[in-house]
């Protein structure tokens, strides 16, 4: 027996990237933008949505594609709003993935019907830092952080909070409660991606979720940055 | 479990390479940024890799330290916190040179010895 080295050079990660990237070509061709909705698990994501649903985004046509470890709780949900829903599980990997990766994206184009909207918002499961590792085929990244989660967490998790082009403050209505810092926090976010936009919100009152409509209805007229 | 899905790509990326054949050493550069727990990556290696070409293979990891650039002052330094905003102008345009790899660099694979001379005598 003989060993030999064989030169690899190649990110672990290319393999996702790569169906990425035709994930990106698929939307772009139909012309939809797509946002990818981060956040750790109870942060609001899906009560964000329905309040977001509820007025709807103007004439911009939305889609969402819900991403949950298992079942079908987020999607039935939104399904009242009547915007198209389509759920992805993971459940089939080891346990359930703990994010979404392109591959399971791509096995869902077919149902996302591209052509009748204008904005696809993916949901993905809720984790702070899985999902920040596998590109999904967005043009943006948007993550959701609540006030209850404490004002360190940009810094224990710079990973998601470095990738994202908005991170919005839910549960602001809780505020008064908390010994939450929202400053720190917000100076915490700008250590570690200066210059990120934020938005304060509560999905809860409805207080901010304007402003975080119109950010989608910019994001879906944005023309697309290079891949 | 953020290192269980790294890990299953790593074996997913070795696998393209070894084309079948036996894997004994990968070994990886990991950037620090990568919020990737070297222990526990190997951990996850050894339980993803079994009923692979990289079953009993050994994990190397090469880990670079982050580092970055200010694209304002040029200011060079290592950050040892999250932090991306440059210490001496305060400025947001930051370059990072290090700290982001995630990369395969090599393999070793076993092959048979009479593999290498295939000529006809």
């Amino acid at each position: 027996m003989h060993r030999t080295k064989v030169k690899v050079a190649e990110g672990a990660l290319d393999a996702n990237e790569t169906i990425a990237e035709a994930n990106r070509s698929d939307f772009d061709r139909d012309s939809v933008r797509v946002v990818n909705l981060m956040s750790s698990p109870g942060a609001g994501k899906t009560t964000l949505l329905e309040r977001l649903l509820e007025k709807g985004l103007g004439d911009t046509r939305v889609g969402v594609l819900e991403g949950d470890v298992q079942g079908s709780m987020d999607a039935d949900r939104l399904s009242a709003l009547h915007v198209p829903v389509t759920q992805i599980n993971t459940d089939p990997g080891f346990g359930g993935e703990c994010h979404l990766d392109a591959n399971m994206v791509r096995s869902a184009i077919p149902s996302l019907g591209l052509d009748a909207i204008d904005l696809l918002v993916i949901e993905n499961v809720g984790n702070l830092v899985c999902p920040a590792e596998f590109k999904v085929g967005e043009n943006a990244r948007v993550m959701v952080s609540s006030v209850t989660e404490g004002e360190d967490k940009p810094l224990k998790y710079p990973l998601m909070f470095r990738t994202c082009e908005l991170v919005v403050v839910n549960k602001i209505d809780l505020l008064p409660h908390l010994d939450y810092d929202l400053e720190r926090f917000l100076t915490n976010v700008d250590e570690v991606n200066p210059g990120v936009e934020t938005l304060r919100v509560s999905a809860r009152t409805g207080e901010g979720v304007e402003a975080l409509a119109e950010w989608l209805i910019g994001a879906a007229r944005r023309a697309p940055a290079p891949a | 479990m953020h290192e269980l899905s790294l890990s299953s790509a790593v074996v997913a990326t070795v696998e393209k390479h070894a084309k079948g054949r036996k894997v004994s050493v990968v070994t990886l550069t990991l950037g620090t940024m990568r919020q990737v727990v070297p222990d526990s990556l190997a951990f996850y290696f050894d339980v993803v890799s079994r009923d692979t070409v990289c079953e009993g293979a050994r994990l190397e990891q090469n880990i670079v330290e982050a580092r970055l650039r200010c694209r304002d002052c040029d200011t060079h330094w290592r950050p040892e916190l999250p932090q991306f905003r440059c210490a001496a102008c305060g400025g947001a345009d930051i370059e990072v040179l290090a700290g982001t790899e995630f990369e395969v660099d090599s393999i070793e694979v076993e092959t048979e010895e009479e593999q290498a001379c295939t000529a006809p005598r």
